[in-house]
C-alpha cells in the first residue's frame, strides 16, 4: 500500500495511530487526580507537538541525509509564519491559502540562501546560515517593522482588508482561522467517567498535514534522490571525482527542509494567528537541531520522537514547583525531603532549560544516534539475552535506518 | 572628518572585545581542532568574575551609628563592608572602586581552571569525533553554562561600574585640533582598548618568543611528528586551551563597565565571534584579530546617520553582509590557510 514496504508502512501505521489517538494516549490520568499535571492532551500542546514534528522532519532531510548542519532554519519558520499572517490579512481568515503562501514564500527564501550557503560546507556552511538567519532576525526586528510588525509581532486587526472574507465577525470580532467553515479552535470534550478527552479542529488539521509530510519524507528517504543524498554525507569528494555535481541535490533537500519549515510556520500561524521576530532566532534554529539530534538524525521516526519528547517536558518542567515537589516527596522524612527538593529545584520551573541543556549533552556525549539508537541497543541487548538463554548467539544485525 | 575618527575610535572598543574572543577560538580551534560554541559562555563567565568579586568586597555587616540620625530621629543603621575592617575605611573603599581591574587577578586562575577542566572533563572526548559533534555538545555546555548563572545571579544586567578615576570621557578631538566637544571618548574605553593590545600582544610573543610557544606551534603544524618527538603536546594543548578560556575571560572583566552583563552576553557575542573567526580565516592568529577590528569599526561606521538614512537598516546586518560576500568571495577568509577546515 502507498508503494512503502511493510517496514515503512507500518512505522506510518504507527505514527498515524500515535497523532490520531493522541487525545487519548497523552491524557491517561483522570481529570483533577494529582497525576493531571502529566496530561498533555489539550489542543495548545498537542497542536506544538505536531507542528514541531514537521519542522523536525523537515530539518532532518537536509541534517539527517546530507550532513549539512544548518543554524538559521528557525528563520524560514518564521518567514512561514510572516507569510501566512500576512494572507489572512489580504485574502481570507482560509487557512489553505494561507498555508500553500507559507510554503512558496519560505521556499523562495530558502532557495536563495541554499543557493548561496551551499556554495560551501562543514561549519562555514553552519555559520553562513546563522548569517542569513540572524540577518534576517535583525531586519525583521528593525527595518521591515511595516512588513513585520517589529517588536509588537504579527498581528491581526478589524480594519484588514480580507478581501474574500470579511474584515470583522458580525459581533464585531476578528474573525479565527479556518478551513471551510471549521473553525481551527473549536474542540468537542468526550467526557467518559472522569476522563476528559478534547478534540480540536485545529490538532487534526495539523496532524493530517504531519502524516502527509511524513509520507512524503519516507518517499524521499527510500527515492534514489535520497541515495544520492545518503552519498553526499557519507563522501562527497568521492562524488564528485566521478563526475557528479553534487549541489542540485543537497540544494534541493536543503529547499525540502526550508518548505517544511515554512509548512510548520503557517501551520503555527494558522493555529493562533500572530507571528513574531523571536521564532526566527538562532536559539530557535537551535531548539530544531536538538529536536533531530535527540531523535534521531538520519530516521525517520527519530526527529518526530524528539521533537514530542523536547515539547512534553517541557511543558511538564515549566509546570512543576516546589510546592508539587514537596508534596511528591512528602514520604521521606523532613530534613531529607527538603534536601531532596532543594537539589532538583534548580532543574524545573524556570530551570527547564538547564534540564535540556544537561539532556542535550548527554545524548550528544553517549547517544550521538539519538532516542531511536537507545531503542535499537536495548531491543538488541534483550535479544541477545534471549539468544544466549537458546544457547546460540545471532549474528544479525540491524540494519542502518 | 571629525566623525570618521568618532566612528573609529567607537568601533574599536567592539572590535577589541571580538578580536579578544576570536583570538580565543582561533586559539583552541588551532591548537586542538575543535569548534568551542561555549566560548561565549567563558566571556560571560569572566564578566561574571567582575561582578562576584564586586559582591565579595561589598560584604558587609549592619551597626547602628549613632552620630548620624535619619528623619524620624533614631540612629542609623549603616552597612560597613568588611574590608573596612580589614584596611582600614579609605583603602578599602579605594579597594571597592578598583573591583574591576582587581578582578582581572581573580578571573586568571578561575578562568585557567574553567578551561583545563572544560577540555579535559569534556572536549578531549571530542577530537575524533566529527566537527557537527563538536558543535552540538559545545552548544550544549553553553546552554548549560548560561543556565547555571542565570540561576545564581538572576536574569536581570548587573551594573558594574569602573573605578571613579576612569569615570568621564577624554575630549580627544581638542588634542587633534578640532573644535572641542566634537569627538569625545569615555576613558574607559581607551583603556579597554589598550588592555585589549596588551593581551593579543601578549599572546602573541608567548606563541613567538617562549619555547612553550614554538612547541605548540610546531604542534599546531604537524601535532603527530611533534608527539613523535616526544613531547607531551597534549599537556601543552590543554594549558593552550586554559589560556584561551583566560584571554576570553579577561575580555569579559574588563567589557563589564561597559555592558552591564547579563547571562545571554556570552550567545551575543558567540555568533558575531564566530562570524569574525570565518572572515579572518579559520585557524589564523593574525587573521582573527585583523577581522575583529576590521568587523568593529566598519559595525560603528554603519551605525552614522547618514549611512542609516541611505540604506536603512544596514548597521543590523553589515556584519554577516560582509561575512557572506567574504565567504564567496575569498572562501578561506583575508588571512586564512590551505587545508583548515576544508572537508
Amino acid at each position: 500500500m502507498f508503494n512503502l514496504s511493510k517496514k515503512d508502512l507500518s512505522l506510518l501505521i504507527l505514527v498515524a495511530v500515535l497523532t490520531l489517538f493522541a487525545p487519548f494516549i497523552l491524557n491517561p490520568f483522570p481529570a483533577g487526580s494529582a497525576m493531571a499535571q502529566f496530561n498533555a492532551g489539550y489542543p495548545d500542546l498537542m497542536q506544538r507537538f505536531v507542528i514541531f514534528g514537521i519542522f523536525a522532519i523537515g530539518f532532518n532531510i537536509l541534517f539527517g541525509l546530507t550532513g549539512y548542519l544548518s543554524f538559521g532554519h528557525a528563520a524560514f519558520l518564521g518567514v512561514g509564519s510572516y507569510a501566512a499572517v500576512w494572507m489572512f490579512k489580504l485574502l481570507s481568515m482560509n487557512v489553505i491559502p494561507a498555508i500553500l503562501l507559507a510554503v512558496i514564500v519560505s521556499g523562495l527564501f530558502s532557495l536563495l540562501i541554499g543557493f548561496i550557503s551551499l556554495r560551501r560546507s562543514g561549519i562555514y556552511f553552519s555559520i553562513l546560515t546563522l548569517a542569513f538567519a540572524q540577518m534576517m532576525f535583525a531586519l525583521a526586528y528593525s527595518v521591515l517593522t511595516p512588513v513585520t510588525g517589529g517588536e509588537t509581532g504579527l498581528q491581526l486587526a478589524l480594519n484588514d482588508p480580507r478581501i474574500l472574507g470579511a474584515s470583522q465577525t458580525p459581533e464585531g470580532n476578528i474573525p479565527v482561522p479556518g478551513l471551510f467553515g471549521l473553525e481551527m479552535r473549536d474542540s468537542a470534550d468526550l467526557v467518559i467517567g472522569s476522563w476528559v478527552f478534547t478534540f480540536n479542529v485545529g490538532y487534526y488539521f495539523c496532524a493530517l498535514v504531519l502524516l502527509a509530510s511524513f509520507y512524503l519524507s519516507i518517499r524521499i528517504f527510500r527515492s534514489p534522490f535520497g541515495m544520492m543524498l545518503r552519498a553526499v554525507k557519507s563522501n562527497q569528494q568521492r562524488m564528485n571525482y566521478t563526475g557528479l555535481n553534487t549541489r542540485p541535490y543537497t540544494l534541493a533537500a536543503f529547499v525540502i527542509s526550508g518548505m517544511y519549515a515554512g509548512l510548520a510556520g503557517g501551520l503555527m500561524a494558522s493555529m493562533d494567528p500572530l507571528a513574531g521576530a523571536e521564532r526566527m532566532q538562532w536559539t530557535a534554529s537551535g531548539e530544531v537541531v536538538l529536536m533531530t539530534i535527540l531523535g534521531g538524525a538520519g530516521t525517520l521516526i527519530g526527529p518526530v520522537l524528539g521533537a514530542g519528547f523536547i515539547k512534553y517536558f517541557e511543558n511538564i518542567f515549566s509546570k512543576i514547583n516546589d510546592n508539587v515537589l514537596h508534596s511528591w516527596f512528602s514520604f521521606l522524612p523532613d530534613g531529607l525531603e527538603n534536601a531532596v527538593v532543594f537539589i532538583i529545584h534548580p532543574f524545573i520551573g524556570k530551570g527547564w532549560h538547564l534540564t535540556l541543556g544537561i539532556l542535550f549533552m548527554l545524548v550528544v556525549i553517549f547517544l550521538p544516534g539519538g532516542l531511536v539508537e537507545g531503542g535499537q541497543r536495548i531491543r538488541g541487548w534483550l535479544r541477545s539475552r534471549k539468544s544466549k538463554d537458546n544457547g546460540s548467539a545471532s549474528h544479525e544485525t540491524n540494519p542502518a535506518e | 572628518m571629525d566623525a570618521i575618527i568618532l566612528q573609529i575610535l567607537n568601533g574599536l572598543d567592539k572590535g577589541s572585545a571580538y578580536a579578544l574572543i576570536a583570538l580565543g577560538l582561533t586559539l583552541i580551534f588551532g591548537t586542538l581542532g575543535v569548534v568551542n560554541f561555549a566560548h561565549g559562555a567563558l566571556f560571560m563567565i569572566g564578566a561574571f568574575c567582575a561582578v562576584t568579586l564586586n559582591r565579595i568586597l561589598t560584604l558587609s555587616y549592619t551597626i547602628i551609628d549613632d552620630t548620624q540620625k535619619d528623619f524620624l530621629g533614631n540612629p542609623l543603621k549603616v552597612d560597613v563592608p568588611y574590608v573596612h575592617g580589614l584596611f582600614g575605611q579609605a583603602t578599602g573603599d579605594a579597594i571597592i572602586d578598583w573591583a574591576v581591574p582587581l578582578s582581572l587577578i581573580f578571573a586568571i586562575p578561575v578562568m585557567i581552571l574553567v578551561g583545563v577542566v572544560m577540555e579535559r572533563g569534556l572536549i578531549k572526548h571530542f577530537y575524533k569525533r566529527p566537527h557537527a559533534d563538536q558543535i552540538l555538545v559545545t552548544f550544549g555546555l553553553a546552554i548549560v553554562l548560561q543556565e547555571v548563572i542565570k540561576y545564581f545571579y538572576g536574569a536581570n544586567p548587573i551594573p558594574t561600574p569602573a573605578p571613579a578615576a576612569f569615570k568621564g570621557s577624554l575630549d580627544f578631538g581638542a588634542m587633534l585640533g578640532f573644535d572641542p566637544n566634537l569627538i569625545i571618548y569615555p576613558y574607559w574605553r581607551i583603556i579597554y582598548f589598550g588592555f585589549a593590545a596588551v593581551i593579543i600582544g601578549g599572546v602573541f610573543a608567548f606563541l613567538q618568543f617562549t619555547t612553550f610557544g614554538m612547541v605548540v606551534r610546531a604542534g599546531m603544524a604537524d601535532r603527530e611528528t611533534v608527539g613523535l618527538l616526544g613531547i607531551n603536546i597534549d599537556k601543552r594543548f590543554t594549558i593552550m586551551f586554559g589560556i584561551a578560556a583566560a584571554v576570553a575571560g579577561l575580555a569579559g572583566v574588563m567589557y563589564t563597565p561597559i555592558n552591564s552583563p547579563n547571562y545571554h552576553m556570552g550567545m551575543d557575542f558567540l555568533v558575531l565571534s564566530f562570524v569574525v573567526v570565518v572572515v579572518g580565516g579559520m585557524g589564523s592568529l593574525p587573521g582573527a584579530v585583523l577581522a575583529g577590528f576590521l568587523l568593529g569599526v566598519l559595525e560603528s561606521f554603519a551605525s552614522m546617520r547618514e549611512v542609516i538614512d541611505i540604506i536603512p537598516g544596514i548597521n543590523q546586518i553589515i556584519i554577516y553582509l560582509v561575512a557572506i560576500i567574504i565567504l564567496l568571495t575569498r572562501p578561506r577568509g583575508l588571512m586564512g590557510r590551505k587545508g583548515v577546515m576544508e572537508d
